[in-house]
């Protein structure tokens, strides 16, 4: 699998240049952090990247790329069994789905017999797997995941973190990950690359940014990140 | 389908029950007498034998009303087939196809809607050839532009879904998208006005027939018996009135029933104010701001979100109530503020300020809680109305509640926009809610709660929407607010709220598992409050490990188990946890409690 490569991506919406010219390489095998507040333009660049908004610039090597959204209870047809909605994505003879149905739930750590049930009957995490089964099962060479821990509660967000990066190992799967919290970024990411008004600020390692930022946007989203036990302070 | 034992809709599903009986039915019954040519009783008024009165060829009116309400519904039923088979399609155009397409079948549907009905109906008619099948063609035509209207802005509500962003991803055909996903997702409301266009379409061809361009003889239905009887009208009215009344009874019929089932599908709860508290536990202490006993909500069926609170808070103090969805911390912050949505029960004592409020009048409950209660919500973008200045918002909170004049208000308003720290707060003041950001309308919305001279301010999951450094921006503006009022900071994110609060209340399962102070959560004593901040990963974790989780899932709120809700879940869980309820004794309620060594 060839790394993916973003070049000179630029998205606009009338005069509003919600993504300018940013050029981004997505390493092979590897977990790319995107970090940004809210209209920084990371989720304009993941609709870019998989076609849901049009662009200018070039993407390379990313000829399957997949989507898991943000709400688990919105991205999932709730008139479509788990089973229906994963199968929907497979190019192969009706025969051969139910096993690779099986197959892909097993694969997000989802019971198999899961797959006659409807979303409303699973709880956030498991949708939020069962999103994932969908994305992998089109075998994707880039995974793009916005935000896709932001609507779970913190017991099971842990769980979702772990699936990304064991399915990295294990499929070899080359992820944009793109959320505003710094450190749930830095610990699924290999490399970060810190967004804003559409532009990336800067990208690195993700221990050099998280410890020694450039940028002092970086350095300013470093310091609203709540910690346990440490109470907050005005902005430097 | 309780909807359906209201009057109107009950009416409706009798008349359309009457009408489907008599179209399968009279033929077979009144099929000869209807048709039964009589040279003795020409044109005859109504009589024992004719109540209705006979027509030229002395056929009995009664008879023939009855034996064209068949042809007269199987025309309807045509006509509206035909307008779905046309408008159904074309209102899901837009929702499926590239941009480019999309927006010519939009202006088609804009074209058509703004055509008028009948006339297209008439024109189509009267092109087609005169009878029941133009008749038919120019009804269905006249409603498809109807249907396809209502398609579409249906069909709008749906296609910005993720799931259908996700199926596109999948490459999934445009035609499978528009049939597996979309009209799925909007039946029932497409069903219930195909319902009312059938009504329509039973009056509309009634209209044609009656203009001469419907049914032609030998054929007849409903409204070639009223275009047949009108020339009489003055002599005997009867055979005028009979097919009239025929046609009204059926129309009304199909629209009470599609009205009832579209009132019964878009049937929303309701939100009145909730009962603010029970007979139980009245002992809630009288100092301090608030002081909650035994505080439980029940929702009929058995649910119990909520189940015997007990949480205090003195003047001054930040308190943070921390908790995974369902763990009945936001029904808590509800039932104290009176908004516990209906038919929730609330139960147990309750003190605000000093004040029972078990023992206030609606009156007194609404004044009190208005001046010295504040509730910032978790989502800014909802909590104003956007049709109204923003000024005048919060203006409205001491007009309502001090009495003061207008103008005053509109002052204290800019004043305390000022003290949110919004830039330039005159200006701000006279705007509508959609030009300020997520982050400003929740300093407005805080602004608001500044209004009165509030004792007390909950915020439930205030910060949640907005980004990190808007967060912490809000949190700072809670902590200054805190100096003149209580704070209550809800949140499922324990690393929040440990920026903000002096005290910690850990709910699990609509119960406190432990109360503690932020210094202390580090050394936290219950297993649930410890995997929380385990699970909560910060710019410290290590990366090499996988992330501490929390297996399995909270309780339903159905379920009260006889020992402690987290036993399931716990590592330190014995046989004793599963049948001993453990009580909140010195800060927490575990048999087990960790140390941190």
């Amino acid at each position: 699998m060839p790394a993916s490569a973003i070049e000179r991506l630029t998205v606009r919406y009338g005069t509003h240049v919600a993504v300018d010219d940013v050029s981004l390489a997505i390493p092979e095998r590897s977990i790319v952090g995107l970090v940004g507040e809210s209209g920084s333009g990371k989720s304009t660049l993941a609709k870019a990247l998989v076609g849901l908004v049009p662009h200018t610039g070039t993407v390379t090597g990313a000829d399957r790329v997949q989507m898991v959204f943000q709400d688990p209870y919105a991205s999932l047809d709730p008139r479509m069994t788990v089973g229906a909605s994963v199968a929907e994505g497979l190019k192969l003879p009706r025969a051969a789905r139910a096993a690779e149905v099986a197959r892909l739930l097993t694969l997000v750590n989802l019971d198999p017999a899961l797959a006659g049930s409807y979303p409303r009957q699973l709880s956030g995490g498991q949708r939020q797997r069962v999103a994932l089964a969908r994305a992998l099962g089109a075998r994707p060479s880039l995974l793009v995941a916005d935000e896709i821990t932001s609507a779970l509660d913190v017991s099971v967000q842990g769980a979702v973190l772990n699936l990304i990066r064991s399915l990295r190992r294990e499929l070899g799967l080359s992820v944009l990950f793109i959320s505003h919290n710094l450190a749930v970024v830095r610990y699924v990411a290999d490399v970060i690359a810190v967004m804003r008004e559409g532009r990336l600020v800067e990208v690195g390692p993700a221990e050099q940014i998280t410890s020694r930022p450039h940028a002092p946007y970086t350095r300013a989203l470093l310091d609203a990140v709540p910690q346990v036990g440490r109470t907050a302070t005005a902005r430097r | 389908m309780r909807a359906l034992r209201s009057p109107a809709p009950l009416t409706g599903l009798l008349l359309v029950a009457a009408v489907l009986t008599l179209a399968l039915l009279g033929p077979a019954l009144w099929g000869e007498s209807a048709a039964r040519i009589d040279d003795g009783a020409i044109l005859q008024g109504h009589s024992p034998a004719h109540p209705l009165g006979t027509d030229d060829l002395g056929r009995d009116l009664l008879a023939r009303i009855l034996v064209a309400t068949r042809l007269s519904l199987l025309l309807a039923c045509l006509a509206t087939v035909v307008g779905v088979a046309i408008g159904l399609p074309l209102g899901v155009l837009p929702a499926v196809l590239p941009p480019r397409g999309a927006r010519a079948a939009a202006g088609t549907i804009n074209a058509l809607v703004a055509f008028p009905g009948l006339l297209l109906a008439m024109f189509t008619a009267v092109v087609s050839g005169l009878g029941a099948r133009g008749a038919v063609l120019g009804m269905g035509i006249a409603t498809a532009p109807v249907l396809a209207r209502l398609t579409q802005t249906l069909a709008a509500s749906v296609a910005n879904a993720d799931y259908v962003s996700a199926a596109r991803v999948l490459g999934v055909s445009r035609l499978r998208i528009a049939v597996r996903h979309v009209l799925p997702n909007i039946a029932e409301p497409l069903l219930l006005n195909i319902t009312l266009l059938f009504g329509g379409s039973l009056l509309g061809l009634a209209g044609l027939s009656f203009l001469g361009l419907g049914v032609q003889p030998p054929d007849y239905d409903w409204g070639r018996l009223l275009f047949d009887g009108l020339s009489r009208v003055y002599v005997d009215p009867e055979a005028a009135l009979g097919p009239a009344v025929a046609i009204g009874l059926a129309a009304v019929g199909f629209n009470l029933l599609g009205e009832g089932l579209a009132k019964a599908a878009s049937r929303r709860a309701v939100v009145p104010r909730g009962a603010a508290t029970g007979e139980a536990l009245r002992e809630a202490r009288s100092e301090g701001v608030l002081s909650v006993r035994g505080l439980s909500v029940a929702f009929p069926g058995g649910a119990v979100p909520v189940r015997d609170v007990h949480l205090d808070v003195a003047p001054g103090e930040i308190v943070g109530v921390v908790g995974e969805s369902g763990s009945g911390k936001s029904l808590t912050a509800l039932a104290i503020g009176g908004l516990v949505p209906y038919p929730g029960e609330v139960t147990g004592g309750i003190n605000l300020c000093g004040q029972d409020l078990s023992a206030l009048s609606p009156g007194e409950l609404r004044r009190l809680r208005g001046t010295s209660l504040a509730m910032v919500f978790q989502d800014p973008m909802t909590t104003l109305n956007p049709a109204l200045r923003v000024g005048g918002q919060l203006a409205e909170v001491s007009t309502t509640h001090q009495k003061m004049p207008r103008k005053e208000a509109l002052a204290r308003a800019v004043d305390r926009l000022r003290r949110v720290r919004i830039a330039r707060p005159e200006e701000r003041a006279r705007q509508h809610p959609h030009t300020f950001s997520g982050g400003m309308r929740q300093r407005a919305i805080i602004a608001m709660g500044l209004m009165g001279t509030p004792k007390l301010i909950i915020a439930d999951e205030p910060t949640t929407a907005l980004d990190v450094t808007v967060q912490r921006d809000i949190l700072l503006l809670l902590r200054e607010a805190a100096k003149e009022a209580a704070v209550i900071l809800i949140s499922h994110d324990i690393a929040v709220v440990s920026q903000l609060c002096d005290r910690v209340v850990v709910m699990y399962a609509g119960r406190v598992v432990e109360e503690l102070t932020v210094a202390e959560l580090r050394r936290a004593r219950h297993p649930y409050t410890r995997a929380l901040i385990a699970a909560t990963p910060d710019l410290t974790t290590d990366r090499d490990k996988p992330l501490a989780t929390i297996p399995g899932q909270p309780p339903s709120p159905f379920d009260d188990p006889d020992g402690c809700a987290f036993a399931p879940r716990c590592a330190a869980a014995t046989s004793a946890c599963r049948t001993t309820r453990p009580l909140l004794e010195d800060g927490i309620a575990c048999l087990h409690p960790q140390s941190s060594d």
